[in-house]
């Protein structure tokens, strides 16, 4: 049985599509809207970060909400950063109740990259904490063991970074989060795809890719100081050379982003284990409707 | 050990004004250590005190002593009648002791009090320990992620992960890939693959101010239970 679109999309095989969306820095919920309207039927479901960068925004529960009145089918990101146990079920609960299947676990970005720097944070939890606690609520406990009369519908997620170190041991961590109850995993953005073969390859040999389904990340990158930004500011990616180079000589580097992106989701369809893409254009959504259609994965 | 570091002169200063009887207490324990409350230490902010009542006209009468164990009463108890404001040099343990011991003076901190680490290197010291009162060093490596991963992961490292470093500060190691590491080198790979659960946070700062007594050297109704004679 599905809860969500997503998931029945993933369960029966099909390549699934998910992009991401950065909710408003205020109470723009009427250009929260529009983006929706624009981006409806180029993804399956759209993830809605939460305190992305750990910049205040609107909370990713009200955004999914949003999401969900204009007939997009939110995944809703949750951080460990800034709730603890009690705050994380009684969120989920709420969102839940109020329609969103799918959520993302995750550590969340640490305050001192964002505008609150000050901040205390919470890390009750760890992601895959967050997991099992999530899990559990769906099978009908609180963390606490007491039982729910009407547990939430969820369909759980996970994050997978195979460009960060120690390398080998991100497979290992990846099938921690599988046992702890991932049913779907969206990876880093993929801009070295030889690291990301590798990876994948022992994922397969451990017989991960049977066991959840791994959805790649892209990121249309707009000119190569874009791609400098990534590779000397983010923590955790792996930029090649060659792709800077590429994107530097370019004459149309915008557009030479764009085919780079489509070059990317083709190869990434045909590895082993791997049953979609997320998009994630930062500022930029408005290019994904199309680069689903030139990679001809746009969700039927 | 504890680990201090000495405030800025002009907020000490700040803390000082309406004054005229200082005594900078000094702690021959953590904070001498660390360099930031010892008896050279004290004596440095004792001269620099003096040298500011003199250029401002602050007519400050100022001195310093320094006890071996600034967080035990029995050290402090000869300075029991001093009547004036204390400045001290000890962490934030050896300035509330003294603040009980005499209720009716100030005590002003000189230091802000930071962590429980150790001495890395030459006037280096590093976070270790953060007494979450249920230690898990067995399960992580001897390497404590409470203390050392900026997010106090269990089951680390995140994403931000890279060359060994921490994506906070470059000048941090990440402790995941430490414990990782670690765990290899000392034969335990079987504990890479298993989850840790939330943990139990009552017996840390969760909890309130923490209360231990100990069962052999408490005396009353407890050391009686525990040797059995009630």
């Amino acid at each position: 049985m599905s809860v969500s679109r997503l998931q029945e999309t993933l369960n029966t095989g099909r390549f699934a599509v998910t992009a991401e969306i950065g909710p408003p820095r205020s109470c723009e919920a009427q250009h929260l809207r529009e983006m929706a309207r624009m981006l409806r039927g180029s993804a399956h479901a759209f993830n809605l970060t939460d305190n992305q960068a750990a910049n205040v925004r609107m909370s990713s529960i009200a955004s999914s909400v949003i999401c969900l009145q204009e007939g997009l089918e939110p995944v809703m990101q949750m951080t460990c950063r800034d709730r603890n146990r009690i705050a994380m079920q009684s969120d989920v609960i709420g969102a839940s109740a109020l329609g969103v299947r799918n959520v993302l676990c995750i550590s969340g970005d640490h305050q001192v990259f964002g505008n609150h720097p000050q901040a205390k944070n919470v890390y009750d939890l760890d992601s895959i904490q967050e997991l099992m606690v999530l899990r559990n609520l769906r099978e009908g406990k609180n963390w606490s063991g007491e039982a729910l009369p009407e547990p939430p519908q969820l369909y759980l997620g996970a994050v997978a970074n195979p460009f960060a170190d120690p390398f080998e041991y991100r497979v290992t961590r990846l099938a921690k989060k599988v046992d702890a109850g991932a049913q779907f995993v969206q990876t880093q953005c993929v801009l070295d795809l030889e690291r990301f073969k590798k990876f994948m390859r022992l994922a397969v040999e451990k017989g991960l890719h049977e066991r959840v389904h791994i959805i790649a990340g892209v990121i249309p990158l707009r000119s190569h100081k874009a791609a400098l930004f990534m590779k000397n500011k983010v923590a955790g990616m792996s930029v090649p050379d060659e792709l800077v180079d590429r994107l530097r000589k370019a004459s149309n580097p915008k557009e030479e982003g764009i085919r780079m992106c489509v070059e990317t989701i083709n190869e990434l369809s045909s590895i082993e284990g791997v049953h979609g893409v997320h998009i994630t254009a930062i500022a930029w959504e408005e290019i994904i409707p199309r680069l689903v259609s030139e990679s001809g994965i746009r969700p039927s | 050990m504890i680990i201090a570091e000495r405030k800025p002169l002009p907020e000490v200063l700040g803390m000082l004004d309406a004054s005229n009887e200082i005594m900078v207490l000094g702690c021959r324990s953590c904070t001498a250590i660390c360099l930031a409350g010892g008896e050279k230490e004290s004596k440095a902010v004792c001269e620099a005190l003096a040298l500011h009542s003199e250029l401002k006209g602050k007519d400050w009468k100022v001195e310093t002593v320094t006890v071996e164990r600034a967080c035990e009463k029995e050290f402090l108890t000869p300075l029991a009648d001093f009547k004036g404001t204390v400045l001290s040099m000890a962490c934030g343990i050896g300035a509330q002791v003294m603040q009980e011991l005499c209720p009716e003076t100030r005590v002003v901190p000189g230091v802000n009090t930071s962590n429980m680490g150790a001495p890395e290197g030459m006037g280096v010291f590093v976070e270790k320990c953060a007494g979450c009162g249920d230690c898990i060093l067995h399960l992580t490596a001897g390497i404590c992620p409470i203390a050392r991963c900026a997010k106090s992961l269990l089951n680390g490292p995140c994403g931000g992960s890279q060359n060994g470093l921490c994506e906070v500060s470059k000048e941090t190691p990440c402790a995941w890939d430490q414990i990782v590491k670690a765990l290899e080198r000392q034969g335990r790979s079987d504990l890479l693959g298993v989850n840790i659960p939330p943990k139990d946070w009552r017996p840390s700062r969760s909890g309130g101010p923490r209360r231990i007594v100990s069962q052999e050297a408490a005396p009353g109704t407890a050391q009686r239970e525990w040797r059995g004679e009630v």
